[in-house]
């Protein structure tokens, strides 16, 4: 227990570096990759050093039986190509054009106190509240 | 793009990678940010503490990096204050109903060649596309 909140400590912070570095917590960065007409690939060049490191870091994790501090691996169990995937993936990319923030650089950004930020943190949550209260899971 | 942005874009996207397995091989668990942040308003849920050290150390370290280089957190886009509303409501909503954002579909599941993942980086950044598109930048 006391393992796995100083490796997630960690890890939020190694996230939050990378998130900075690549100029991922500048919401004009991520409007200038989905600006089609002054289309910048810097995003698609982070996903795709992200993927790199993550597809060969998770085989050689997965080597193992079980994580460091225990339990067992934990994947996603769902398949289904559903209506709710496909409402939600859409939702999300109108927020994140009209923002310019995800979930992450938005949490990395919040100590930084810019109203903005803090007004997209507040909302993200309420929306995962009105999700759970809305949408049976 | 200058040779500075790309080898920026291309050691934050590893540092991400870095992050997500670390979390992977310490703890088994998935490095999706939208997931974890929403773990921390379902109260119902018994794993709080790694979630709330992830979130603590995603913001800490943007604190951190904020005090080097405040630069790095400059908005940069002209935006009224409600769209930033709106924006963290589509978000959260979206990525609470497809169980995912730019960090758990985006690199974790595009990195497993999961399906459902796939589809929905795709929809998510045609959807923010569209959405720049419209609001003309």
């Amino acid at each position: 227990m006391r393992n796995q909140i100083v490796i997630a400590f960690v890890v939020g912070l190694i996230f939050s570096l990378g998130l900075a570095v690549s100029g991922m917590t500048r919401p004009q960065n991520i409007i200038a990759f989905l600006d089609v007409q002054h289309w910048s690939p810097a995003l698609a060049l982070v996903m795709a050093g992200a993927v790199t490191v993550f597809s060969i870091g998770m085989r050689l994790a997965l080597r193992r039986s079980q994580p460091i501090t225990g339990g067992r691996f934990e994947f996603p169990g769902r398949r289904e190509i559903d209506l709710r995937l496909v409402a939600g993936a859409v939702m999300f990319g109108v927020g994140w054009g009209v923002g310019g923030f995800c979930p992450g650089p938005a949490l990395a950004s919040l100590a930084v106190g810019n109203s903005e930020v803090i007004v997209f943190v507040a909302t993200m949550f309420a929306g995962m509240i009105a999700c759970q209260k809305l949408v049976s899971d | 793009m200058d040779s500075q942005t790309v080898s920026q874009a291309l050691a934050g996207g590893a540092l991400i990678g870095l992050a997500a397995t670390l979390l992977l091989l310490g703890t088994g668990r998935i490095a999706g940010v939208s997931g974890i942040a929403r773990g921390l308003i379902i109260f119902r849920r018994s794993d709080y503490a790694w979630r709330l050290a992830f979130v603590v150390g995603l913001v800490a370290g943007g604190y951190a990096f904020y005090l080097l280089r405040p630069e790095a957190f400059e908005i940069g886009i002209n935006r009224p204050l409600w769209a930033y509303a709106f924006a963290g409501l589509m978000v959260g909503f979206g990525s609470a109903l497809s169980h995912g954002c730019t960090s758990g579909h985006g690199v974790c599941g595009v990195s497993r060649l999961s399906a459902r993942s796939l589809l929905a980086t795709a929809l998510f950044i045609v959807s923010g596309m569209l959405t720049v598109w419209v609001l003309g930048g």
